[in-house]
């Protein structure tokens, strides 16, 4: 028996989501009674692979077919399908990611193993199998059995701290047997977003909305994400404009964000854009309309010019960073 | 070239949740159904796909109980050129995911599309478990689809940029941002209502299938405090507040 995770590797390197997943699934395997196996793929060097012993895998597999360079689904699912079997898996994580929605149902039908996608916490037991999930948007939360013996979850990113376990990871190769037709749709051509980071691994992020009246004012929002290494996000209306590139817009239609901190600037808190970062840590808004609605679901709140505010507010996490 | 594209009946965004029976059941009350948001952007997108040229028939399915037909006719209306409801309830994606296998086995579809996640379950699996259960290659998340030529032109998001692909014979494709590059849905027309109560709406039984999962319990997000307002002349305490009390900086 074991836990096992889906590490996905970014040329070589695990992202701390990647430790967020094996610290769940080390605490998960506590609860089992088990281990913690940890599968991946391509080029990564052993080094950088035992790392993950430190948050509780005691085995890393490295699955080494090339063909792996091209991501298919098919192909991916059909690989860690072996890895599985032969480690007899028993939950299978992944983070709630690209990677991990493409692959995951897909294993869910081959194994006939229940899948709840987009967990938040730990299974609140394990017989039965019951995980809780953000359901209807992040306005509500459901706890969903699982009623099968392989257990498949996808876990929310930022929703599990990571925490440090070391065990002696050892590292194993493994080649699998890719189908033949797992290649008919065929990625041509990478087109890599750039260094920037994005909207979904940023712990805090700067926001933007139409309350900032056009592109040219986004130097301020820039200058407090480089004062706070911090991401920039904004609104859908900003992106559809052609304010800020579509890679930016969080919400419902956008992407689904939860860092630490999100700090909404000139953005009035639709029900569209609240489902898209309601899972944030804490929020704070900055809004001249005392009514807006993001005032009801933020933490922290400044009524007032953003033209005035921000400068000065930036001065003052100047002021902090060159003191912390 | 034939599109079944996957529409669900969810309650509309704006919509206040609420549980009933102890929490277990979700309380239709005062629901206002809409197409899932995402679907019905993608059927967007196949439509304008159909009005510059291209030959397309596009079907929708639903797996739903009477209740979602009017959600079904608004998809005719908007320009789909007919319907299959597997009269069934929605037991879990798996449930869901079987029946429109079926589905797609007895027609002949070229590829079938969903949303890229349902605003109720907030799944994101349907897409590969259908394509799973027909054994065909699925494109989760796509940020782009086109017809060039009769040829599928289709990229999808991963995390860090953007996969350009070589689509050829059938495939699961799942709409995400970008999917539909004028992002706002179509809206049927007079003509649109009238034709789509004439258009046929075919309901079948499901197939043999089990769910895998089951919602025992809903719960609301705690209540959250009241915000805390600070002074726009002294932005260094919102900066202490971060700090001290958020311990987020
Ligand atoms: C199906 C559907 C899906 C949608 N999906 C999304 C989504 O994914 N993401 C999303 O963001 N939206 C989405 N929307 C749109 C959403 O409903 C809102 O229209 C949008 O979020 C508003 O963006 P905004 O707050 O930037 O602009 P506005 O609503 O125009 O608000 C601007 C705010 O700025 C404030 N302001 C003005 N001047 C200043 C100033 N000088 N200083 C400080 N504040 C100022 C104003 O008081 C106002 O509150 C969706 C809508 C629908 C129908
Ligand atoms: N009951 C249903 N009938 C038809 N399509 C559905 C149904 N439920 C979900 N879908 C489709 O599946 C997509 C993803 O749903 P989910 O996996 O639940 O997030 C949605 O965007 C719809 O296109």
């Amino acid at each position: 028996m074991a836990v096992l995770i889906y590490t996905q590797n970014y040329d070589g390197k695990f992202k701390k989501s990647v430790f967020e997943l094996v610290t769940y699934g080390k605490s998960v395997a506590d609860m089992l009674g088990t281990d913690v196996v940890a599968v991946t793929t391509g080029n990564i060097d052993d080094n950088t692979a035992k790392e993950l012993g430190k948050y509780g895998a005691s085995k890393i597999v490295k699955i080494t077919n090339s063909e792996l360079n091209d991501f298919s689904a098919q192909a991916y699912a059909s690989a860690i399908e072996q890895v599985a079997k032969n480690t007899d898996a028993e939950v299978i994580v992944f983070g709630n990611n690209p990677h991990g929605r493409a692959i995951a149902p897909r294993l869910s039908v081959k194994l006939t193993a229940g899948f709840v996608a987009g967990a938040v916490a730990l299974p609140s037991s394990t017989s039965p199998f019951t995980v809780r999930k953000r359901v209807y948007s992040g306005k509500a939360f459901a706890d969903v059995l699982i009623k099968t013996d392989k257990k498949i979850i996808s876990l929310n990113q930022n929703s599990y701290k990571t925490e440090e376990n070391p065990v002696d990871a050892g590292v194993e190769e493994f080649t699998a047997e890719i189908p033949a037709n797992a290649y008919a749709v065929k990625p041509v051509e990478v087109i890599k977003s750039g260094g920037k980071l994005s909207v979904t691994d940023a712990e805090i992020l700067v926001s933007g909305g139409r309350g900032l009246k056009g592109p040219e004012n986004w130097g301020m929002i820039e200058e407090m994400a480089e004062i706070l290494g911090a991401g920039t996000s904004c609104s859908r209306p900003v992106s559809d404009l052609g304010w800020r590139p579509h890679s930016e817009h969080v919400g419902q239609t956008g992407k689904v964000v939860a860092p630490n901190l999100y700090i909404a600037v000139g953005i009035s808190g639709a029900i569209q854009h609240l489902a898209g970062v309601n899972g944030s840590k804490v929020m704070v808004c900055i809004n001249t309309d005392p009514d807006a609605p993001f005032f009801e679901a933020a933490d922290y709140g400044i009524i007032g010019d953003a033209f005035e505010v921000v400068p000065k507010l930036n001065e003052a996490f100047k002021k902090f960073k060159a003191e912390n | 070239m034939k599109a079944l594209i996957c529409i669900g009946h969810v309650p509309d965004t704006t919509s206040k949740i609420k549980f009933t029976d102890n929490d277990t059941k979700f309380d239709t009350t005062d629901i206002k159904y809409i197409i899932g948001p995402y679907e019905e952007l993608a059927l967007t997108r196949l439509l304008d796909l159909r009005d510059a040229g291209n030959e397309m028939h596009i079907t929708t399915v639903t797996v739903g109980l009477q209740d979602t037909e009017p959600t079904i006719r608004k998809a005719l209306a908007m320009g789909a050129d007919d319907a299959v409801r597997v009269n069934a309830e929605p037991l879990d994606d798996y449930y869901v995911a079987k029946q429109i296998a079926e589905v797609f086995k007895n027609g002949d579809y070229d590829f079938i599309v969903t949303g890229k996640e349902s605003i109720d379950h907030n799944g994101s699996r349907l897409d590969g478990m259908i394509a799973e259960f027909l054994d065909l290659p699925s494109i989760s998340g796509a940020s782009k689809f086109d017809i060039d030529n009769g040829k599928i032109k289709a990229e999808q998001e991963i995390e860090g940029g953007t996969l350009v692909l070589d689509v050829s014979g059938k495939f699961v494709i799942s709409a995400g941002k970008g999917f539909c590059p004028e992002p706002e849905p179509r809206i049927p027309n007079m003509r649109g209502i009238m034709t789509a109560r004439k258009k046929p709406l075919q309901v079948t039984e499901p197939a043999e299938a089990e769910a895998l999962t089951e919602t025992v319990k809903y719960h609301l997000p705690e209540p959250k405090p009241a915000c805390k307002m600070i002074d726009p002349e002294n932005p260094e305490e919102l900066v202490k507040l971060l700090h001290e009390e958020a311990k987020v900086i």
